[in-house]
């Protein structure tokens, strides 16, 4: 049930709370510290000040080995916003920075800057902010932010974070529980220092704006409870609620439940339920910071346990080693059997690697018991599955099945059960009959998870980079086909426009009427000739090499047709095309009246399969060998013509020429090879056209050359070539008969013809832009 | 130098496994007094036998497993299952019966699972439920209420009886079983069911000698007893009250509502709660933490049906009594039950999200 406001405060006013399930009643053993004010220690000889005392990032060293530092000087600096500095606590020479055992379970060395003292005490120069309500909220912020406030109930996160919530406040706890038993340092605080504290509440009230304000201490500390009451007596605002002692009321989350009844959600954090919680040691450190400029350099540490005398609160310097605190406390080792110190409190503190381990800002209690107060662990036994586990825990898990499963390393179970909503209070295995040490075993599997985790996260990192890699390889083929695909698509576009041309309409109507005119009276011979296909074919490259010879030789003057088919890109080279068009459809008309006679006599033979008629057939050949020539000829003649014409055409169309070379070179097998050519037209036309390519390329070259010496340089070597390119992929499509293989054979012949003239003309234009660019 | 390291907490509340087990044993004792009283001292002969046998029989496997034999001895959880067998065992059973209960409880039920804490069934009413399809006859000799009892029955005699069926005069347990006029003893129990066989309403059934005001002579009062140990053991946070409390309000709904229903044919909710090893069971049996649920919904589900299963098997079982059966149905239940019954962990509540949301929505 979700309570609201109202309702709190109303009970909160009647003194009524809710509670937390589980808990335990460990004994507080706190009159051992807190019948004591704070003390000051002397100053030790030296301070270790690791450079990450909190929750978040530390920063970078901003002193070297040798400076001299004043007491309260900023010793790292960094734009983090999880970045809070340590400073000197006292005036001295930095004597070293390096790794130093850490105040952590693990003892690990970590970075520390080494305070040599002066033991002169100089402070450096302070900025308070003493009426901090005339400055903006941000600044406020800042000054507790540089005064390296971190939460000093043990957590350490950066309280200026903290103190700068997204969402609306309702309620401001303000924790004085102190569950932990031992520990007293909040207790004496409160006592000591509630005016500060209040101080740092209103500090607080001014940042988050809170509804209403509650500070909550367990009803073992009626001192403090008295001495905050009174403190506070002249805000309505603000409740001093004593709640009942019993571990962990002072838990985050169940404090909000003993208060509000309200759950901080999973995964969310206290302010999802309208509450934040600060720490009354860190109100004292928010005072000092802000009306003073004092930043955090000392806290209260209880320093108790039945091995020292001298049990009590003290003022520490952050950095001061335990060992010093234990030569000042009076400290007995002989009453442990082995030397054991808790830095925390018995049931969440954690035993120091070594008595070098220095204070930090989380501190609250340096515990050193005695071995029959408290016995160390005996050997782990069965559980018995009693569940006094499930009882105790105030996160309402059920810890034996936790550690059964975490045991067996069954994590993903262990995670079904919440294992990462476990606080480690500590409670299940302070109440376990069985000795098991439940929380190690909790730690050991949320740290086996994470590092899993991490390791399955850079799996999947790598995963995905493989992925990505191959995703972009596809990407890029596909793009480049994409390209490819594009350039033809816009090739067959600037085709379709030439071929929008009416005269070109019509020269294709034409072409195509007079294929169909061949194409019928090929037809007959065509079906007969199928079983003779080969020797045929044989019979016909003989034939062709003969006629190709003669035909290099032959210079006899015929007429000959051009056809539609080739349509050179530009407008100059349209111009040469339609005239050679014109001629070549009026040589065709000529023409077409001998082939069809032609292949009437020819073709006869042929099907009855004898050689005996090769002697015809080669005499056609001959003819139309020569005829072939002779439209060359024309066309040539009709070209250089064109060229002489069009020697102001634009630079572009020179500039493709020039580049579709290699293509055409490379693609003018294609059409010949694949494309099946019926009509022997068509095979004329595409000579005719090949011819024509030619010569325009010829007459670009030229055209190139001219303007080059306009220096005209400005080009764009794309389109042309497409469109060149075009022109031959196009063939294939415009005359897409089925052939004979006799036909084809002569195709061929005739097309490879066409190319070695081709890449002559290619070659000379190619000199000439040689030529050219030399001479630009 | 290096310090000593430990794993928080590094306090602890000073009462291990052994201490549980004992605290169980002490408050079994005022039953076991009850039971002596009224029976003889057969059940403090069949515990000594049941406990040399158990212990015996622990240490010879745990030494065969190769595992401290003086710590697991020192759990006396060996013990325990001992006095928990020995108090079901009928006082003129024979001695062999008690010893093969104990090492069939030690030996297969507990340690060829794994021993302490691994076992799914409750050692001692596996071992009992064996003993019961075994040997029938030995298991129902129950003494007649000394009250009743024609002979008067020493420690001597008890003993005489365990060890070689005959008492000290010579008398063999049919002499000792029958009344005055020869015919044998039933328990309670036994008596109602065979009377409800033979046409007798439940009234009438239990008019005779061995009811006083409709509920079983001597065993009232060491259900009784039995009872006043288990508030002791709840007073001393030993057990939690779901199990028990789940298996009286288990057996007196389902009697209840039987009771109501034809009164002459079922006996009343009082006769059944107060009868035979119900107390017992309830609060001695059927929270065994080992085998029993761990969560709190659990419990009482897991208590609530042994209750259910007593009576049925009671009512239309061919048992006189039920509570080791029940006990074991619902062992077999546990893992599911357990399952099921998980406890909304802190934060995660669905309703409490949604009102998160609400709050939410209104900022």
């Amino acid at each position: 049930m979700y309570n609201e406001f109202k309702t709190i405060i109303d009970r909160i006013k009647q003194g009524k709370l809710w509670r937390f399930r589980g808990g335990v009643h460990p004994d507080g053993r706190k009159s051992l510290s807190n019948t004591h004010e704070i003390a000051d220690i002397a100053i030790p000889n030296r301070l270790y000040l690791p450079l990450k005392q909190h929750i978040g990032v530390e920063g970078v060293v901003s002193v070297a080995v040798g400076d001299h530092v004043l007491k309260g000087q900023k010793l790292t600096k960094s734009s983090n916003p999880f970045f809070v500095p340590v400073h000197a606590p006292t005036s001295g020479k930095i004597v070293g920075i390096e790794k130093h055992v850490s105040a952590h379970p693990s003892g690990i060395p970590e970075q520390t800057i080494i305070i040599e003292p002066d033991k002169k005490d100089t402070w450096a120069e302070l900025k308070p902010l003493k009426n901090y309500d005339a400055f903006p909220k941000i600044k406020v912020l800042e000054t507790i932010c540089q005064a390296g406030i971190a939460g000093m109930g043990g957590a350490g996160f950066p309280t200026h974070l903290k103190a700068s919530p997204k969402k609306g406040v309702e309620f401001l706890i303000i924790n004085g529980v102190e569950c932990e038993p031992y520990i007293t340092a909040d207790d004496r605080l409160m006592r000591e220092h509630a005016n500060q504290i209040r101080q740092g509440i209103d500090i607080l009230a001014y940042l988050l704006s809170p509804q209403h304000i509650v500070i909550a201490i367990e009803d073992n500390k009626p001192e403090a409870v008295q001495a905050l009451t009174e403190a506070c007596s002249d805000s309505a605002d603000i409740s001093v609620c004593e709640i009942p002692t019993r571990y962990p009321a002072g838990g985050e989350k169940q404090l909000i439940q003993v208060l509000t009844n309200r759950e901080v959600p999973h995964n969310g954090l206290p302010i999802d339920v309208g509450v934040i919680m600060q720490n009354v040691g860190t109100c004292f450190a928010i005072a000092d910071a802000v009306l003073a400029g004092i930043p955090l350099i000392r806290r209260v540490v209880t320093i108790t346990g039945e091995a020292i005398d001298r049990a009590g609160n003290a003022w520490v310097l952050l950095g001061t080693p335990i060992s010093h605190l234990m030569s000042q406390a009076e400290y007995h080792a002989k009453r442990q059997s082995q030397q054991r110190m808790i830095m925390g409190g018995p049931m969440m503190g954690y035993t120091v690697a070594s008595a070098d381990v220095p204070v930090i800002k989380t501190t609250n209690c340096i515990l050193v018991p005695t071995d029959k107060e408290m016995p160390p662990m005996g050997e782990e036994q069965p559980c018995i599955r009693c569940s006094a586990c499930a009882d105790a825990c105030p996160a309402h898990l059920l810890p034996q099945q936790l550690y059964w499963h975490g045991k067996a390393k069954e994590y993903d179970k262990a995670q079904e059960y919440n294992l990462f909503d476990c606080i480690e209070c500590g409670a299940c295995a302070f109440v376990c009959p069985s000795e098991i040490p439940l929380v190690h075993y909790y730690r050991q599997a949320k740290a086996d998870i994470r590092i899993q985790q991490e390791e399955a996260d850079k799996a999947e990192k790598a995963r995905e980079r493989f992925e990505a890699r191959k995703a972009r390889l596809k990407r890029e083929q596909e793009e480049r086909e994409e390209k490819h695909r594009k350039a033809a698509e816009a090739r067959r576009q600037a085709m379709d426009k030439t071929d929008s041309d009416a005269k070109d309409k019509i020269a294709a109507a034409l072409a195509r009427v007079k294929a169909k005119q061949s194409g019928s009276q090929e037809e007959a011979p065509k079906t007969a000739n199928k079983p003779n296909d080969k020797v045929a074919a044989a019979i016909a490259r003989a034939k062709a090499k003969k006629q190709a010879a003669s035909e290099s030789e032959a210079n006899v003057s015929n007429t000959q047709n051009g056809g539609e088919s080739n349509q050179p890109p530009s407008t100059n080279d349209k111009v040469a095309a339609a005239i050679a068009r014109a001629k070549a459809k009026k040589a065709q008309r000529a023409e077409q009246e001998n082939t069809s006679i032609d292949t009437n006599t020819s073709d006869e033979p042929q099907t009855s399969n004898t050689a005996s008629d090769t002697q015809t057939e080669k005499q056609d050949r001959i003819a139309q060998a020569i005829a072939r020539a002779k439209a060359k000829k024309a066309a040539k003649q009709q070209f250089e013509r064109a060229e002489n014409k069009s020697s102001s055409g634009s630079s572009t169309e020179g500039q493709g020429a020039e580049a579709s070379m290699p293509v055409i070179k490379d693609e003018v097998p294609q059409p010949t090879d694949t494309a099946p050519l019926s009509e022997s037209e068509a095979r004329k036309q595409r000579v005719a056209a090949a011819i024509a390519k030619a010569k325009a390329k010829k007459a670009k070259a030229k055209e190139k050359q001219a303007l080059k010496q306009a220096d005209n340089l400005k080009q764009e070597p794309d389109s042309p070539a497409v469109s060149i390119e075009n022109d031959i992929n196009q063939q294939p499509s415009a005359e897409s008969a089925p052939a004979d293989p006799e036909t084809i054979k002569k195709q061929k012949v005739a097309a490879a013809v066409a190319r070695a003239k081709a890449r002559k003309a290619a070659k000379d234009a190619e000199k000439l832009n040689e030529q050219n660019t030399k001479d630009s | 130098m290096m310090l000593s390291l430990s794993s928080s907490p590094h306090l602890k509340r000073q009462r291990n496994t052994g201490q549980v087990m004992r605290l169980v044993m002490y408050a079994a004792i005022p039953g076991l007094i009850a039971q002596t009283w009224f029976f003889g001292f057969g059940a403090l002969v069949h515990f000594a036998v049941a406990a040399a046998t158990c212990i015996a029989t622990e240490a010879l496997i745990v030494e065969l497993r190769k595992r401290d034999v003086e710590r697991t001895i020192k759990d006396s959880s060996a013990l325990l299952t001992a006095l928990l067998l020995a108090v079901s065992i009928p006082p003129y059973a024979p001695w062999w019966l008690t010893v093969i209960g104990s090492v069939f409880a030690i030996a297969i039920v507990k340690q060829l699972y794994g021993g302490l804490g691994n076992n799914p069934f409750n050692p001692a009413m596996a071992a009992y439920v064996m003993l019961l399809i075994s040997f029938p006859v030995q298991m129902t000799n129950w003494a007649p209420v000394a009250s009743l009892s024609q002979y008067e029955e020493s420690a001597l005699d008890s003993a005489s009886i365990v060890f070689t069926g005959y008492n000290v005069e010579g008398y063999s347990i049919e002499q000792l079983r029958s009344d005055v006029d020869g015919h044998t003893m039933a328990t309670p129990l036994d008596h109602l069911k065979t009377a409800l066989t033979t046409g007798e309403t439940s009234e009438e059934a239990l008019q005779a000698p061995i009811y006083s005001n409709g509920l079983g002579q001597g065993w009232f009062w060491i259900n009784m007893a039995y009872l006043f140990g288990g508030l002791l053991l709840l007073r001393l946070k030993v057990i939690n009250w779901h199990i028990p409390v789940g298996v009286i309000v288990g057996t007196f709904a389902i009697s209840g509502f039987f009771h109501l229903i034809d009164g002459s044919v079922y006996a009343s909710p009082l006769f059944h709660l107060f009868s035979g090893g119900l107390m017992f069971g309830a609060f001695f049996i059927a929270t065994d933490p080992v085998s029993a649920s761990t969560t709190d919904k659990g419990r009482l589900l897991f208590g609530a049906g042994i209750g259910l299963w007593i009576y049925i098997i009671r009512t239309w079982g061919g048992y006189p009594d039920a509570v080791a059966f029940a006990v074991l149905i619902m062992n077999m239940g546990v893992p599911l039950i357990d399952y099921y019954t998980r406890p909304r962990t802190y934060g995660h509540r669905s309703e409490h999200k949604s009102a998160i949301k609400r709050a939410e929505d209104r900022d």
